[in-house]
């Protein structure tokens, strides 16, 4: 297919652009395969380059023959362009719904970008699972990698290479697949080196209303327990809705069966409710108009930060089972790719000063979402403005994000990174120029080819220019578990995502600014005083040679 | 003392405020003639002035004891349990007695000794002169009079003696207008904006009713909008709801008919009164006080207690002040009823926002001084320092401090001061340990004698300026000479350090605000340093080249080299309190807490849901 056939009008004169904050641009429109361009023409008057993409609903509207079109992103920005002409209006207006939904992945913008810039190291062999591996093995020998699933037979959903104990074969692990929902048997996530202990995930088990047991499967549960110790099963699910899932072939551990284990129901919201959230969320904080308490029931109505405190609710309930408890813990929900994830990711940004850091935080991300079969593609389908209201989208991801926000809102010194390179990342899995967050796994991204025919997120972020951007002038490592409280007084809505384009954030940008300012004042004071205090040795011990004689 | 009977309780628990299954400290409780200590067994101290004490309840016995619970001023609320009963009795009937004083002689202030001589109080209390805000203002000069009307509080006891007036009002209009006016409180002058040459007048209302005029009054009215030789139009702010004004006018009161007075722009702004407040405040503390609260039941208590509501209302009222004045170069009149409560609110708040003065901290004590205690705003009615009418208390004041903090947190380097400058004042305002707030009006005040019984507050503030000091601040900027907040819904938070600020628990762990403010001094004291070995090391180049070592110079040499050794240890020294106090968190230890309360929920038979409420670790920053 063509894009060409796509675009009927590829280029307008005299549109004006108008975002919220800024004076109005008029300028040249054009339309390109993955871009909608607005140029002023003029020096010093911002470009508009809008990745279709990232363009998530548009609305347009006709006064006379001036047409208006507004297009909702999928970052929650709002832009209007008015186009003079209906029919230059209209053409436009679909060749962006076009644009914007593609059906085939292969004809999205990674396919076709090439970078303008130099690959130091390539992203996409940044974090092999042998290297993460490794971090671990010199601690324990208790585990080993599997290749069982190398050609995704096993799992569709997992990577080729997964971590288990080292107790169990193969054989036992494709019989523990058929008992686990889409085959995700209980791999390692973490090892906490303080204790030993472990987080482990999986799809629930497949027990039905008849009760069905695995005995691998409860071999491999128990092989992760030391002699005399219990673990603890974490179900995301309220324990309601795991019941009802029986009836549906799921189900979930009997401790008569699993009798070293303790189950804990937690309640974590999926798919639509969130997506709803969302939805609900940005639409009150795109109403300026609102009074308080409107406001107020509107933010309270969205629920969302009630998710926000249900999910760090239970990340911090995995950690404590880890390192208070001393107890190893089994995360699941249904499938184990949603709140099972943000589960134990979050427990492990909690837990493991490493994950706190730039690096750690993308290895994370590259284990704990991309190779554990976190369907990017589907849930990141759609935002906060989409219509078609699919039950696979649904920002659970974003909640990880903000999750991770309030932790480093009340650790601001913890985190190497900042905020920025939260919004970033959420940014990316929406819309992108990469491939990282193409495809809904391991074996789909195998198929699209995605190492070779697109570029890695990493490969861009981790070279000096862009990671100081996103680098935290505060950061002192440091190496404690770290306890967020998830009181409601002490979560707050994440401003730099939600209230980003219905603000300005000027004097807040200029405060940062000031504070980089103070933080590198004081290491050049640092340096001088460091230098002065040599200079003055060396001329003291001169001065003493010189007294000696 | 003859209230306190027993001193000293041991085997006392101090009960976690937020836990669900009564986690404690243990120690023992200690009554004072001012205080009521708590020691721990870890030898922490809680100290709590029993002017702070604002309700003191004895629980039903439970079998660990009698429980005590106290709700302080400044939001602090412990809950105790006393192993005896009679103990407890004694505690509670001695704090009832200690924390409701019938006589202003009682209070703190009037015992409080911090060692200064009368000459360093007096310096104290002459710290902030108001005369010479006028004069920084531009007052007196051709349009504005200092007026002596008012001297002997003849014409108003609820106004200073020195009171600023239109050139042109004569005695007789000021007195005809004080008349005419509820409590005789006539419009002068709050402050004067020396380039637009506009005022901001308050007075309280007009006596009115459903048609009564008062010439004199117009005419007064009259000569402030005269006295602006640009915009002879004034705006006449009433800041109560429409419905509360007109309600007045049943009782002979009311507000301005626009008819009777000319180029008057009449206009309400909606503020509710001082009961609404204080119940507003009321439910808002019940909900954050709530256990195991959910996010759902804490943003429905923050709406229908309509603290927020009420904070923007204020703030809304404050910036149409400004405006007019920025905008339409237009004077203003503001009063509410009587002319102390939303009156001294959104003047003082307009004048925050006009002028970046108030905005230092000296500036801020000025404006308070100005617009709250000289114009007689209730501070012992309204903070309850004595025992007296429940009615009169009300949130006035804080709401004010509150409008403060919104602005600091949306213009981080517009004020000199940082939050903890707005605690600390707002600590005192209860504390009664200090003069300043006490009594209702500046004659009460003198007749009280409290410049010569009791300390003022501000020096000892400004002798701790550090600790206060916004280490973002800007002052050579000029772009916030007015400040502009937003008040859209979604900017205004509720104030977790301020109405939870001794619940350590729900605070962020680590505070930028504070390390900054550390590394800021550090960037002083390195600068210095700098400074000194510089010139050392010129003294010493100095002395190679002159190639002459006389026994004398070693001797000068010789007293500097401890010096020299202190300033080598200096990167451990100085450095030490950003990264270890600052930075790493103290108290994520095994011994925590909150994992004792999740311990008993493991060794329960089944747990088929653990709760985990308020995070988990105590972190004691």
């Amino acid at each position: 297919m063509e894009f060409a056939e796509l675009i009927k009008t590829p280029r307008v004169d005299n549109v004006v652009l108008h975002r919220p904050f800024y004076p109005a641009v008029e300028g040249t429109l054009c339309l390109t395969g993955h871009h909608l361009i607005l140029s002023s023409r003029q020096d010093n008057t911002e470009e508009l380059w809008l990745l279709h993409s990232n363009i998530d609903a548009i609305d347009k509207r006709f006064v006379g023959s001036l047409g208006t079109i507004i297009i909702k992103c999928k970052d929650f920005r709002i832009i209007q362009l008015d186009i003079p002409g209906m029919e230059e209006c209209l053409n436009i207006a679909s060749s962006i719904e076009a644009l914007s939904t593609l059906d085939s992945i292969t004809l999205m913008y990674p396919f076709f970008y090439r970078p303008m810039f130099e690959v130091v190291e390539d992203g996409w062999h940044s974090f092999l699972p042998e290297q993460e591996f490794e971090l671990y093995s010199s601690a324990t020998s208790e585990w080993r990698l599997s290749y069982v699933n190398k050609e995704f037979a096993v799992c569709p959903s997992y990577p080729p290479i997964v971590i288990v104990p080292k107790s169990v074969d193969d054989e036992a692990l494709r019989k523990v697949a058929t008992f686990r929902h889409g085959g995700r048997f209980p791999v390692l996530s973490y090892y906490h080196k303080k204790n030993g202990m472990v987080i482990m995930r999986s799809g629930q088990p497949l027990t039905g209303t008849n009760g069905r047991r695995c005995k691998e499967d409860e071999k491999l549960i128990n092989a992760t327990l030391r002699a005399g110790k219990r673990g603890y099963i974490i179900d995301t699910r309220s324990l309601n809705v795991a019941q009802q899932a029986r009836a549906k072939g799921g189900g979930f551990e009997q401790e008569a069966h699993y009798p070293q284990w303790r189950r804990i129901h937690k309640s974590i919201e999926r798919y639509h409710i969130l997506q709803e959230s969302l939805i609900k969320l940005v639409e009150a904080c795109n109403e300026q108009a609102h009074n308080m308490d409107r406001w107020l029931s509107k933010l309270e109505a969205s629920n969302w930060l009630t998710h926000i405190k249900e999910i760090l609710t239970t990340a911090c309930l995995a950690a404590q089972c880890i390192d208070r408890e001393g107890a190893s813990i089994l995360v699941h929900g249904t499938e184990g790719i949603d709140s099972t994830l943000q589960v134990t990711s979050l427990a492990q940004i909690i837990l493991e000063p490493r994950s706190r850091t730039i690096r750690g935080f993308e290895a994370l991300i590259e284990r704990e979402w991309l190779q554990a079969g976190h369907p990017f593609q589907q849930r990141c389908a759609q935002s906060a403005y989409c219509s078609s209201k699919q039950k696979w989208e649904a920002p659970v991801f974003l909640l990880f994000l903000d999750c991770v926000w309030q932790i480093l809102r009340q650790f601001p010194c913890s985190f190497e990174f900042n905020e920025h390179f939260l919004i970033m990342l959420f940014e990316h899995a929406y819309a992108s120029q990469f491939g990282t967050f193409l495809g809904n796994n391991e074996s789909e991204k195998c198929k699209l080819k995605l190492q070779q025919k697109t570029m890695s997120l990493w490969s861009w972020v981790n070279r000096p220019s862009e990671l100081s951007k996103f680098t935290n002038p505060l950061f002192e490592a440091n190496n404690l578990v770290i306890w967020p409280s998830v009181a409601p007084q002490s979560l707050q809505l994440w401003e730099g995502i939600f209230l980003r384009w219905n603000r300005t954030s000027k004097y807040l940008d200029e405060a940062y600014e000031e504070m980089v300012n103070i933080i590198e004042y004081n290491k050049e004071l640092q340096a001088k005083v460091n230098i002065l205090r040599r200079q003055l040795a060396e001329l003291e011990t001169e001065d003493g040679m010189q007294e000696s004689p | 003392m003859e209230h306190i009977r027993t001193t000293k309780v041991e085997q006392v628990k101090l009960l976690d405020r937020f836990s669900t299954n009564n986690k404690s400290l243990t120690g023992t409780l200690y009554l004072t003639a001012t205080h009521l200590l708590f020691i721990d067994s870890h030898q922490k101290e809680t100290w709590i002035l029993h002017h702070h004490i604002a309700s003191v309840e004895k629980l039903a016995l439970t079998t660990a004891g009698c429980p005590l619970v106290i709700q302080c001023k400044n939001f602090r609320i412990v809950h105790f349990i006393v192993p005896r009963e009679r103990d407890c009795h004694d505690i509670y009937n001695s704090l009832l007695q200690l924390s409701k004083q019938a006589k202003y002689e009682d209070l703190y202030a009037f015992s409080y000794n911090p060692k200064q001589n009368d000459s360093e109080r007096l310096q104290g209390w002459q710290l902030i002169d108001l005369a010479e805000e006028y004069k920084r203002m531009g007052v007196p000069n051709s349009h504005w009079q200092l007026s002596d009307a008012n001297r002997e509080y003849k014409i108003c006891e609820t106004y200073p003696r020195e009171l600023y007036v239109p050139q042109i009002a004569s005695k007789p209009i000021i007195v005809g207008s004080s008349k005419f006016r509820s409590k005789g409180r006539f419009p002068v002058l709050s402050y004067y904006h020396q380039v637009k040459e506009a005022a901001i007048c308050r007075c309280s209302q007009p006596l009115s009713g459903f048609s009564a005029r008062c010439l004199e009054d117009e005419h007064l009215l009259q000569a402030i909008s005269k006295a602006n030789p640009v915009n002879r139009y004034m705006y006449v702010i009433d800041t109560r709801p429409k419905l509360n004004a007109m309600a007045n006018r049943a009782a002979g009161k009311g507000y301005e008919n626009e008819d009777n007075y000319s180029n008057i722009r009449f206009q309400f702004v909606g503020i509710e009164n001082i009961h609404v407040m204080r119940s507003s405040l009321q439910k808002l503390l019940e909900v954050s006080g709530t256990k195991g609260l959910s996010v759902n039941d804490f943003y429905s208590g923050l709406e229908s207690s309509g603290w927020l509501r009420h904070i923007k209302a204020v703030m809304d009222a404050a910036i149409f002040l400004a405006k007019a004045i920025m905008v339409e170069n237009a004077s203003v009149l503001v009063h509410c009823s009587d002319g102390w409560d939303r009156t001294s609110q959104v003047c003082s708040l307009g004048s925050l926002l006009l002028d970046s003065y108030y905005r230092t901290i000296k500036g801020f004590m000025v404006l308070i001084e100005k617009d709250w205690i000289s114009f007689g705003h209730k501070f012992s009615e309204r903070c309850g320092h004595l025992d007296g009418d429940p009615k009169e208390v009300s949130p006035v004041f804080t709401q004010f401090l509150e409008c403060v903090w919104h602005l600091t947190e949306q213009f981080p380097q517009a004020f000199e001061f940082n939050e903890e400058f707005l605690l600390q004042i707002h600590e005192h305002i209860h504390s009664c340990q200090f003069g300043n707030f006490l009594g209702n009006c500046q004659k009460e005040r003198e007749e009280l004698k409290l410049k010569e019984k009791t300390y003022s507050l501000w020096p000892f503030l400004l002798e701790d300026q550090k600790k206060y000091l916004n280490p973002l601040y800007s002052s050579k900027s000029q772009r916030f000479t007015v400040l502009e907040p937003n008040t859209v819904s979604f900017n205004f938070k509720f104030w977790r350090n301020m109405y939870h600020q001794f619940d350590r628990t729900l605070h962020p762990r680590q505070s930028v605000f504070n390390i900054i403010m550390n590394m800021n001094e550090q960037n002083k004291q390195l600068q210095k340093d700098i400074q000194d070995l510089e010139s050392k090391i010129k003294q010493r180049k100095n002395k190679q080249t002159d190639g002459v070592l006389t026994k004398e110079l070693l001797h000068s040499v010789c007293p500097e080299s401890p010096t020299l050794k202190t300033s080598l240890c200096f990167k451990e020294q100085t450095l030490l309190p950003v990264n270890d106090a600052l930075r790493t968190i103290e108290g994520s230890s095994p011994a925590d807490n909150r994992y004792s309360e999740y311990a008993e929920e493991f060794s329960k038979p089944e747990p088929a849901v653990v709760s985990l409420e308020y995070g988990v670790a105590r972190m004691t920053c």
